[in-house]
């Protein structure tokens, strides 16, 4: 029993000295460094893929081991957790004590105060009690005791610089405010994104109604999908302006937006207007959205041989983000068609490539400017069987290829067309490069702890500051009457200095400090023995 | 708002000439050396035949006649750190050209953003030669922020142009300039950290690096001086992340999320911290504690080159 108690203490001594809490800063500096040299999930995931199939021996074993996801892998928070409890072992004794430094009285005047790094003597013809009352003058601002010693001289001593402790008790804890307040945040925040178009028609509005809504979701630990902060935006247009050099000079999306809240002076239905920007997201409910990106969706009208019409947008996604050059699939049913038997038999697809200005390389289509300019599209039509019977989900960027390679699927066109141009295909179906429409992609976030990161981040540059400017710094006088037998008052004045950071830099203060402390009554020997060591350490 | 090519064109050539003029400050610096050098063999010499060639040679010096000017190694050197000055103030002129060209700070891309560094590096620098007995360290301190420099305007230089959408923010004055003048800062800082362990490493064992180490001042004083440069950075750092996360909050949607960029700044950060640390514990001052300010100069630099031209994340803009 006794074993296992010294081995507990012993653990915990050894865990919270500084030693360990320096090897433990070195380890975490360590462990994070593959999260920059190795693609991370949480970043691309697909580069993981491309690295896990360029080294197939080492990368599914750095995948067990947590090395693709680093910053969520069991030994990352072990380093930072110990990190931690031996933060607070060293915390909590110093708050302490540093309370009870608040307290004490400045230390007793050393006999030998020549045996200070700094120190400064005369010999004035005040007597000691006007040496004192002249010294506390000067002393303003410095935690002051004064004594009497046994032989009659008086002495102070006075301290100050205590913010610098204060300071690092308060750097530590609020980085660990800093630490529960980012974990709050992965608990219960949430950030979703979502393709929206851009043309404002009312049934286009999005609402952040649940999971269903999105496109993608990535749930904080604690959130379930339900209640999220209600509001619903309307993207009613989106400029995209670039340089001729292809570079993004303007993006803008002009928003209507229903802030859900149902609180006093907030009228849930009404609708309000906000320019959404790279930079300035809206800011609503308690969430946040933000403009990540923008694309086209190229309209076709599809005219099928008993004259029916149907009008097809969906977006295509941006292959090359300089030029935007895009991919998709535009699906359509055929109307009218209620077996579906018959369905799978004639649903259509236009698919290929979209270029917002077109250029040719040969007959392939290629983009080589990001704004509409000259949109073409080089599509391959597709009849048959899309799959969208079969209950698997599909991409709407692309058809399943498995319906072709299973001949359900067939192409039955291949052509480049201008806006306005179309084609025919066999049976008489005419498709119609109809037109071009923008849609952004937005990305809604909720993060309830991040103001409190914040404070806590300010609280850290508060504590820093307060550590590293202020200087702990000590300063003894003695007042001695002089030896002189008729005692005419003469006083012979000592002071010593001493910081106690390793911070150096006490010098000047202390000379100025002592000049101003002998400078007392009228100097019977000029101020000597001033002289400078380097500061302890 | 259009490009200003005349100011674009005087700005390029402000940054040619400082190279040209911190080369020069290098090789008085490297005479300094030198000469100094060969000065204090020549006193060691006469120190031995006064010692009538027994004992310690150089451990007593006898004093010198008091010099009627001062003695050409350092006057090379103080000719060395005006020339400095020069580059320094030709470098400055080149970013505000730049700045001025472009309407916007003129740390929009690689180039600009690791020029500004050096020029932070040169001031700190500067300041601490004002400061610190640390002049003779001057071809050291210049050759690494040569190096970068001409790496920047050689093989990173970017024609003056607008920023993109997402630069174009408050922020990047704030989190951008105090992320210059933390690794500038850093930069001179780990120079001098890796001398000390040069000169401790000497004064351990005169043996080692004996003619290197001739030439720098004291262990004491370069300890002090990266010390209380690094105290000067830190903060700063500290601040650029925190600006950064502020930012990072309203143009990517989150405060922190490990971009390459954050991650190498949340190492270097975790450095510093122990190296501030690492200074205040029982067997690990002096050499040790140098070493680890050495590694946050490694990931400054890591930092400054890998990251955007090897991997590709949210801090790569302009094609870097």
């Amino acid at each position: 029993m006794a074993g296992i108690l010294a081995l507990l203490r012993n653990t915990w001594r050894g865990l919270t000295a500084m030693r360990t809490a320096l090897v433990l800063l070195f380890l975490l500096a360590l462990a994070a460094l593959p999260g920059v040299l190795l693609p991370q999930y949480s970043l691309n995931s697909a580069k993981v893929e491309q690295y896990k199939a360029e080294h197939d021996v080492v990368g599914p074993w750095l995948d067990k081991l947590g090395f693709f996801n680093v910053f969520a892998a069991p030994w990352f928070a072990a380093i930072y957790l110990m990190l931690f409890v031996s933060l607070i072992g060293c915390l909590v004794p110093r708050t302490f004590e540093f309370a009870q430094q608040l307290r004490a009285e400045p230390t007793l005047t050393p006999r030998r105060l020549t045996r200070m790094p700094h120190y400064a003597r005369a010999e004035v013809d005040a007597d000691p009690d006007a040496v004192v009352a002249h010294a506390k003058e000067r002393l303003r601002g410095w935690r002051v005791a004064v004594r009497e010693e046994a032989d009659g001289a008086r002495t102070i001593s006075a301290e100050r610089g205590f913010l610098r402790e204060a300071g690092n008790l308060v750097f530590h804890f609020s980085m660990m405010l800093l630490l529960v307040g980012l974990a709050a945040g992965k608990l219960y925040g949430y950030e979703g994104q979502v393709i929206v178009r851009a043309d404002g028609s009312e049934n286009r509005q999005w609402c952040n109604s649940g999971l269903f809504a999105y496109d993608s979701f990535r749930p904080g630990l604690r959130v379930d999908g339900t209640e999220l902060s209600p509001f619903c935006v309307r993207v009613d247009g989106f400029q995209a302006k670039y340089l001729h050099t292809g570079q993004a000079d303007v993006f803008h999306a002009d928003l209507t937006y229903q802030d859900g809240a149902a609180s006093l002076g907030n009228d849930p239905d009404a609708w309000r207007k906000y320019g959404l920007e790279v930079n300035s997201p809206l800011r609503v409910n308690g969430d946040r959205v933000y403009l990540l990106g923008h694309g086209y969706a190229p309209r076709f009208v599809v005219t099928f041989p008993d004259g029916q019409q149907r009008t097809g947008a969906v977006q295509w996604k941006p292959m090359d983000t300089t030029t935007l050059l895009s991919e998709g699939a535009t699906k359509f049913d055929r109307p009218g068609v209620t077996d579906p038997e018959q369905r799978r038999k004639t649903q259509l697809a236009v698919t290929g490539l979209f270029a917002p200005t077109a250029g040719y390389d040969g007959t392939v289509l290629t983009s080589v400017f990001p704004m509409p300019n000259r949109p073409a599209v080089a599509v391959d039509v597709y009849v048959g069987d899309l799959g969208t019977d079969s209950g698997t989900p599909q991409s709407i960027f692309s058809i399943d290829r498995r319906m072709v390679d299973a001949g359900r699927l067939s192409k039955v066109a291949r052509k480049n067309l201008e806006l306005g141009q179309e084609l025919t295909l066999d049976d008489g179906t005419r498709i119609r490069f109809d037109g071009v429409e923008n849609w952004v992609s937005l990305q809604v976030s909720h993060d309830p702890a991040q103001e409190w990161v914040l404070v806590a981040a300010v609280l850290v540059l508060v504590g820093l500051g307060g550590s590293l400017l202020v200087k702990r710094r000590r300063l003894w006088l003695r007042a001695a009457p002089s030896g002189d037998a008729d005692g005419t008052g003469r006083t012979v004045v000592e002071v010593g200095g001493l910081a106690r950071t390793d911070q150096a830099g006490y010098g000047e203060e202390f000379t100025r400090l002592a000049g101003g402390l002998l400078a007392v009554g009228r100097p019977l020997a000029a101020p000597g023995g001033g002289r400078e060591r380097q500061d302890v350490p | 708002m259009p490009i200003n090519q005349t100011y674009a064109q005087y700005s390029d050539l402000s940054v040619v000439s400082a190279m040209a003029v911190y080369f020069l400050a290098l090789l008085l610096h490297a005479a300094e050396s030198a000469f100094g050098r060969q000065a204090l063999k020549r006193e060691a010499k006469l120190a031995a035949v006064a010692a009538g060639g027994g004992g310690t040679a150089v451990a007593e010096r006898p004093a010198p006649p008091p010099p009627r000017e001062r003695p050409l190694p350092e006057r090379l050197g103080r000719m060395g750190v005006a020339l400095t000055v020069l580059g320094a103030l030709l470098h400055l002129a080149s970013l505000v050209l730049r700045g001025l060209a472009t309407s916007r700070v003129p740390w929009g891309n690689m180039y600009e953003y690791i020029s500004a560094v050096c020029l932070a590096a040169v001031v700190a620098w500067l300041v601490m030669v004002r400061r610190h007995p640390v002049r003779q360290l001057g071809a050291f301190v210049l050759t690494p922020i040569g190096i970068m420099l001409f790496i920047a305007a050689k093989l990173l230089y970017a024609e003056a142009a607008p920023v993109v959408p997402a630069l174009r923010s408050y922020w990047i004055v704030i989190h951008v300039s105090a992320a210059v003048i933390a690794s500038g800062a850093f930069l001179v800082a780990g120079v001098i950290s890796l001398l000390y362990v040069v000169k401790a490493s000497n004064e351990a064992n005169p043996k080692r690096f004996a003619g290197l180490a001739a030439r720098l001042p004291e262990s004491a004083a370069l300890d002090k001086t990266a010390y209380r440069v690094s105290v000067f950075g830190f903060p700063l750092l500290t601040f650029g992340i925190i600006a950064g996360a502020v930012w990072a909050e309203s143009a990517w949607g989150r405060y922190w999320g490990w971009d390459p960029k954050e991650t190498v700044a949340f190492i270097s950060w975790v450095i510093y911290a122990a190296y501030l640390h690492s200074r205040a514990t029982a067997g690990w001052r002096g050499t040790r504690a140098a070493w680890v300010n050495v590694a946050g100069f490694a990931a400054t630099v890591f930092n400054l080159f890998f990251v955007n031209l090897v991997t590709t994340g949210l801090h790569s803009y302009a094609g870097v």
